[in-house]
């Protein structure tokens, strides 16, 4: 998300999922939409049935690579290779839109100096290609009238996470496919609100809106909005004494509060509806961090693996059981409704907020409920100043929606990108965090399946879900299992510097040599028990799509 | 868009240059009936519900699949439209299994619907029944091909949305079937269970197994909600009928546009597993047990304000959800931000 | 010096007739007779006159040889060859007239026709471009490739050509909307899918002169701007299917099917598809559909193949009858194309004569010509002596005509205010002893089996239409049921998606509109007058003819027989099984069913 919001000014998608429809080139990057993010992956189906071209990158044999004109089977972690040596073929073959480079970016020149060793042979080194791949490839997306880059944690969950963006990013400027409906750049969420959260400011560098913690102007007009005076008093001050200012350093990100929790710094965490227990890195690192603490509140539907760590659990509304809204990957802010009582005492989450803060001593109070909140969001928060209930009554908005008169926008960048122009950023590939090697020959990779979700949390209660699929089953390529001699069906012991977890395996050639993918939905084959902590440094971003691994038969 | 002048039942109205009949009706409130077409995949023409009658052609036309020119005169309820209409519903209710008094779709069925419209109480032709055994094989939905109508349109939706090419007809004439492949359940299919298929049947051929004997279409509450699962955010209709969810329907509001995948269409279960949560717990003496909601509160409260009072706000933490709203992320943070004192606030936007 | 030719059909009737052993066997005694040099054996395509195969024709006389036997071959070579005494007992004699033909321009059976189309069936070798070549064939693809194909396009419409598939649309405009319509490629489609029954005129086009079918694609794809197209032809044709991909390869080879066709621009190839033998397949949507290697069923229309069609793109679909004519009008011009027929129906039009006639085969005839001529002259009247009922054309969903009709002049407009259609030309005629609801029941029986299911009225309501007619043939009918036929019929005929539903009740709706009071018959008095319906059939003995001899008594295999000596018999109708064996036993023609 830093990537983007980084050279276009915003993180988000910059088009809308049915202008897919439209596009005639596009170019699906670390996701596996089919599985993942299903009716999405019906609109490519639907659009290359249609006539436009499908260029996959992806190690695994997804199934959309049955609807591809190429596929770039390269080897993970590579892709920043990858997409410079596109870039590289689009700039040496003159394809390139000088026009909008002029016009509407930055920092090109820098950019393109670096581009002159990914050579398509010293590329298809790399990835483990043909270099041919990835001239048709650069020659398919660079011509196209309209091409969109579709990506998802294929991309982001490395250590060049951003620089993977960055490259992305760089390619959409070259070639001008971007800012137009029907060309840009397309991250995929792959949670129901995670743009809505990071909207809201659920960041711990972002006030909602993404306006900076560290920006005065900005702090200033939240403190105003929220009743915060800087003079009334010290951080720290007791309960009931009176409002503190808003706090100026930047905050921690998941993996770093894990960290400092692990080292002592922090005391407390107050946990609402996440199972960091199961969904992040190095799961016995977590666990270890968490019963560091002196305090730790859960705050859930179900008694998670990490709510079973907590010291107080409270018990939550589910979706169907709650007024608010949701904003979906295209920026899509939508309604969520109440269709029944929650079960027992539990409550909405935000009324638990409300009266935990009332319980501290502040006197929130919304009686008209979450369509009161989100007035009082739209004042703070101009991306959504013009959302109201009334408004989405009948079907969503997409921000930016300044004004209540605003229609919303299905694309970004159209005239000038968010930022002003967008900023070319030279990135280098770089080699994963870990590698194979003697001890650890295998490449483990992670992502979902199609029967499942996360950390099975939601999808595993319901029972025709878990009847269909009901366990882990690692995939591995066929050369290796009879390698390591493996049988399909066979259960494996999967081992890492960090931990270990026994599986099925499915014998596939979905998987190319050398990788093992496993799903992090069962909390009985805890994939992230194995799955290396190393973060990219800008965004913070685990690498969950590689570290090192061994098999062996049990 | 250009617009040209048509005559439908003697009115004059403005229509769409290239819009079909049955698209120039439907915007000026002319509804003519369907059973095959569905808004966003081919059109097949096949139902011949929609036959209208046309000045100057011949035979009747499908509104479906005709596009209306320069000063058309079209009628829709023409009595050679009705009797064509009322025979064709005839035809259907001869091979169909009309045990309507406990049929899931009961209330909600077109083909109750246009015999009612069309005063059709039973059918003259007496004769051979298409009968086939239901196949409840798989855990989400049955196929009763009993009650089929061919309309295919599960055909096309799993071929052109989806993409799972599941189903197919088979066979020829009157004996001809939509089925999978070699009739195989599902299981042994490319199907995915989106329920696509389930939820354009116009009757009761497929019908998800969670609203059998569940309830009447009519005492069914249908709340228009987002989808719990990825970032797509498809729009869906929750049934819920005491207190309880029974099943989804489509809504076609969204960028969905009416499409599911298994999760939104079958993976709402979890809100009712007796594993939710419904008091709030404390540990004590290493052990979570229920307390009321004011003791959680004010230990919380006392917990949390003595840790940042002795230590500062950057001795907390709080992680907030991408399952939450927006109301309650703008919450969490604004909580985190003003009552706790720091930016040590995320969720998991990155996994 | 050229050999002498004799010609033997080798059209898909004569070979059951058994013409390959008459021609081995003629090739035998020619090289016994040492002959072989001075005699060459064409195996020709049919003739048409399927009636008196196999057929033989001695070219340098024209004698013209019918229902030839191996062991008469010898007669031929060593009378006529040899001796030049033609062999009588081999000539044709009419049966009515009873005067012999020495040649083929002296059978009645051809004098009444104009063989335009089938001009070279019969007479040249199909597997030879050669002969093709010889007779003028290519030279109407030469002629258009140096015209414009926009004049081409004007000729074929000021020609008055109306497709001979069935619909009788007019080609000119279709090969018009074809090539106005844009797209980036587009399809010439010969509809090669004959399937009524009894219907072989496109069959034995294809087996006799198959070039006349390639060049008739040639000229259209060139007009229309296509480079590409498909014979969909069905793999019940074998022989058809081996002559045509001879003929393809043979074109090929000349030049006249590939890249720059004869010097020009011009670029086109032919590739055949075989069908795997449904019905509708011939309805040119569902023929698209199967090309595409989808199930074959009809797509709506609009759009019209002419602007979406194979691929979606532009494709103009012509049968087999249509693209063999477009080589004679650009031979002898539109406007002399024009000038046989009727005001609304220009040129010729085959006709597959089958049925209760005694000159079974293929005839092509002027456009308003009448069904007299073509039954009594062409087809030498009915068989047996027996009574003409009717006549049924335009194939399974054609209509019934009957004797008061038969002296209209026939084109596509006269059949359809009759209550038939041309379809594609089979004539089946019906003596005095068919049921025409038996008949009626025969043909829904067809059109049940062969509708697709894809649109409601057919799949359904053709079922039900043959449920009801099963009743009536049962004696199970009811009064009601007329009624319900015709509404029912007509329904299906209104709001059914392809030709197939639009025409399928047909042959009820025009036997009721003809034989109304056979259908009473069977329906309130449960008695069939043609004495077809079995259900229907009451075995009664004739007690002033009955001498009371016993032998019906024994014969009969159910006991259903009583009668004392010297008294006449009676039959039991419960326990009769209506096998009529009694009927052939009694000597004194004592029993009679009714």
């Amino acid at each position: 998300m830093a990537g983007l919001a980084t050279a276009f000014g915003s993180g988000a998608m910059t088009n809308s999922i049915n202008q897919l429809l439209q596009t005639n080139v596009i170019l699906l990057v670390g996701a596996n939409t089919t599985e993942a993010h299903p009716v999405t992956g019906y609109r490519i189906k639907q659009a290359v049935k249609d006539g436009s071209r499908l260029i996959v990158v992806d190690p695994r044999k997804i199934e959309l690579v049955r609807y591809a004109d190429l596929w770039l089977r390269i080897r993970p972690g590579t892709n920043v290779a990858l997409l410079n040596g596109l870039a590289h073929v689009i700039m040496r073959d003159d394809l390139w839109d000088k026009q909008f480079v002029a016009e509407r970016s930055e920092g090109f020149e820098e950019w393109r100096q670096g581009l002159e060793q990914y050579t398509p042979e010293y590329v298809a080194n790399i990835c483990g290609i043909k270099p041919e791949l990835i001239e048709e490839a650069a020659h398919l997306y660079a011509q196209a009238e309209k091409a969109t880059t579709v990506y998802a944690m294929g991309i982001t969950q490395h250590t060049s996470g951003t620089n993977n963006v960055f490259a992305i990013a760089n390619l959409a400027m070259v070639t001008g496919q971007v800012g137009r409906e029907g060309a840009g750049v397309a991250p995929l969420r792959g949670q129901n609100n995670v743009q809505g959260s990071c909207d809201m400011g659920a960041l711990p560098n972002y006030y909602p809106s993404y306006r900076f913690v560290d920006d005065s102007a900005a702090r200033q007009d939240l403190e105003k909005a929220w009743g915060v005076s800087p003079e009334a008093g010290a951080p720290g001050q007791p309960n009931g004494q009176g409002p503190a200012g808003l706090p100026v350093e930047p905050g921690l990100t998941v993996t770093e509060m894990m960290k400092a929790a692990d080292r002592g710094e922090i005391k407390a965490m107050y946990i609402m509806g996440e199972n960091p227990v199961l969904s992040d890195p190095d799961a016995n690192h977590v666990i270890e961090a968490l019963k560091k603490l002196d305090f730790l509140v859960v705050q859930d539907i179900f008694l998670t693996e990490t709510a079973e760590l907590a010291d107080v659990v409270l018990p939550a509304a589910s979706f169907a059981e709650k007024e608010g809204t949701f904003t979906n990957t295209e920026r899509r802010i939508q309604r969520v409704r109440k269709a029944l009582e929650p079960p027992g005492e539990a409550k909405p989450d935000w009324l638990i907020l409300v009266e935990l803060a009332n319980h501290l001593g502040r006197p929130w109070h919304y009686p008209r409920g979450p369509e009161e909140i989100m007035e009082e969001i739209a004042r703070v928060t101009p991306l959504y100043g013009g959302i109201s209930y009334a408004r989405l009554e009948e079907t969503g908005i997409q921000w930016p929606c300044p004004t209540p008169d605003h229609p919303g926008t299905p694309w970004l960048h159209a005239e000038k990108f968010t930022r002003g122009k967008g900023r070319f950023h030279r990135v280098e590939h770089l080699p994963p965090a870990e590698e194979p090697d003697r001890e650890y020959p295998l490449l483990l990779t992670t992502g979902r399946m199609l029967y499942h979700f996360h950390t099975g949390t939601m999808s595993r209660r319901s029972k025709r879900l878990e009847a269909i699929h009901d366990h882990e089953l690692a995939m591995l390529n066929p050369d290796d299992a009879s390698h390591y001699g493996i049988c399909d069906g066979d259960t494996v012991q999967v081992e890492s510097r960090r931990g270990k977890v026994k599986t099925k395996v499915q014998v596939t050639d979905h998987v190319p040599p050398g990788v093992l993918f496993m799903t992090f939905h069962f909390k009985e084959t805890a994939t992230n028990l194995l799955t290396n902590a190393a973060v990219d440094p800008i965004c913070k971003i685990p690498e969950l799509k590689a570290c090192a691994v061994r098999v062996s038969k049990v | 868009m250009e617009r040209i002048t048509v005559t439908i039942n003697g009115n004059q109205y403005q229509a769409l240059k290239g819009s079909t009949i049955l698209k120039a009706a439907e915007a000026n409130n002319i509804h003519i009936p369907t059973m095959c077409y569905e808004e966003g995949l081919s059109i097949p023409g096949c139902c011949r519900m929609c036959v209208v009658e046309v000045k100057g052609a011949r035979k009747l036309l499908a509104a479906c699949t005709t596009p209306v020119t320069e000063g058309m005169e079209i009628q829709t309820e023409s009595d050679r439209v009705v009797e064509a209409r009322k025979d064709i519903l005839r035809l259907y209710l001869a091979s169909h299994d009309l045990r309507c008094l406990t049929c899931e779709r009961n209330g909600d069925c077109r083909l109750q619907d246009y015999c009612y419209r069309y005063k059709v109480e039973d059918t003259p032709y007496r004769g051979e029944q298409k009968k086939y055994p239901v196949d409840i094989s798989n855990p989400f939905f049955f196929r009763d091909y009993s009650k089929c109508i061919m309309c295919g349109k599960c055909v096309r939706v799993c071929a052109e949305i989806n993409g799972a090419y599941v189903y197919d007809f088979m066979e020829k004439g009157f004996d001809s079937k939509v089925t999978s492949a070699f009739d195989d359940p599902n299981q042994e299919t490319a199907c995915t269970f989106c329920g696509m298929c389930v939820q354009v049947c116009p009757v009761a051929a497929l019908v998800e197994k969670s609203v059998m004997w569940a309830g009447r279409p009519w005492e069914m509450q249908k709340v228009k909600t987002t989808c719990p699962y990825c970032g797509v955010g498809c729009q869906l209709k929750l049934k819920v009928k005491d207190g309880r969810i029974i099943g989804v329907a489509k809504d076609k509001s969204g960028s969905n546009l009416g499409h599911l995948c298994v999760k939104g269409q079958f993976g709402w279960e979890y809100v009712h597993s007796p594993d939710r949560l419904t008091r709030p717990l404390l540990r004590k003496n290493g052990k979570l047990e229920p307390v009321s909601w004011e003791d959680a509160y004010n230990h919380i409260a006392r917990r949390l304000s003595s840790i940042r009072d002795q230590y500062g706000g950057q001795a907390l933490a709080g992680l907030s959800s991408a399952k939450c709203t927006n109301e309650e992320n703008y919450l969490f943070q604004k909580f985190m931000r003003t009552l706790i004192h720091t930016n040590n606030v995320d969720h998991c936007a990155r996994l | 010096m050229m050999p002498n030719r004799i010609l033997i059909c080798g059209g898909t009737g004569c070979i059951s007739s058994h013409s390959r052993p008459v021609m081995d066997r003629l090739e035998k005694e020619l090289q016994q007779a040492n002959l072989d040099q001075e005699y060459q054996i064409i195996f020709t395509g049919c003739q048409g006159f399927c009636e008196q195969g196999p057929i033989i024709i001695v070219e340098k006389d024209s004698t013209f040889y019918c229902r030839v036997d191996p062991d008469q071959v010898p007669a031929i070579v060593q009378d006529h060859l040899k001796a030049g005494r033609p062999v009588e007992e081999l000539l044709y004699t009419n049966p009515d007239t009873g005067i012999t033909a020495r040649t083929r321009d002296e059978v009645v059976f051809f004098q009444k026709q104009k063989r335009l189309v089938l001009h070279n069936c019969g007479l040249i070798d199909p597997e030879n471009i050669d002969e093709y070549i010889a007779r003028g064939g290519y030279k109407a693809l030469e002629k258009a490739l140096a015209a414009d194909p926009l004049q081409i396009i004007e000729m074929i419409k000021k020609s008055g050509l109306r497709g001979r598939g069935g619909g009788g649309f007019p080609a000119g405009i279709k090969w018009e909307t074809a090539r106005n319509a844009a797209g980036k490629h587009k399809y010439v489609v010969c509809n090669a899918d004959e399937g009524d029954p009894g219907a072989f005129m496109d069959r034995s086009i294809m087996e006799g002169d198959p070039h006349a079918v390639l060049e008739g694609m040639l000229i259209a794809g060139f007009a229309i701007g296509a480079q590409e197209g498909y014979i969909y032809i069905r793999a019940e044709y074998p022989l058809a299917v081996r002559r045509l991909l001879a003929a393809i390869r043979q074109a090929e080879e000349k030049g006249f099917i590939g890249d720059k066709i004869l010097g020009s621009g011009f670029g086109f190839r032919i590739r055949v598809k075989q069908g795997a033998g449904a019905f509708v397949c011939g309805e040119e949507t569902a023929l698209i559909e199967s090309i595409q290697g989808n199930r074959g069923m009809p797509r709506p229309r609009p759009p019209f193949p002419a602007i979406k069609g194979v691929w979606d793109m532009p494709t103009n679909v012509n049968n087999v009858e249509t693209l063999a004519n477009i080589p004679v009008i650009l031979g002898m011009g539109a406007g002399e194309y024009a000038k046989i027929g009727t005001q609304q129906s220009k040129g010729t039009k085959i006709f597959a004569l089958t049925g209760k006639i005694n000159n079974t085969g293929l005839a092509e005839v002027p456009m308003g010509i009448t069904l007299r001529e073509i039954i009594y002259d062409i087809g030498g009247g009915i068989k047996d002596g027996k009574k003409f009922k009717a006549v049924q054309i335009g194939g399974p969903s054609g209509g019934c005509i009957p004797a008061e009709h038969l002296d209209v002049a026939i084109d596509y407009d006269s059949l359809i205010s009759l209550g038939a259609m041309m379809g594609s030309g089979g004539l089946v005629v019906m003596d005095e002893e068919t049921c025409m609801v038996d008949v009626a029941r025969f043909f829904l029986t067809f059109t049940r089996t062969e509708s697709c299911g894809k649109c409601t009225p057919c799949r359904e309501g053709t079922k039900r239409l043959l449920e009801i007619l099963e009743r009536i043939v049962e004696g199970k009918g009811e009064k009601r049921d007329l009624e319900t036929l015709e509404r029912l019929g007509r329904n299906i005929i209104d709001s059914s998606l392809c030709g197939l539903g639009q025409s399928a009740p047909n042959p009820i709706l025009s036997t009721l509109r003809y034989f109304r009071s056979e259908y009473e018959l069977h329906i309130e008095q449960k008695v069939c007058p043609a004495g077809v319906c079995k259900a229907l059939k009451h075995y009664r003995v004739i007690p002033e003819k009955c001498k009371a001899c016993g032998l019906c008594k024994q014969e009969c295999p159910v006991g259903a027989i009583t009668g004392e000596k010297k008294a006449p018999h009676v039959i039991d109708p419960a326990k009769c099984a209506k096998c009529g064996e009694c009927v052939k036993k009694c000597p004194f023609e004592a029993i009679v069913h009714g």
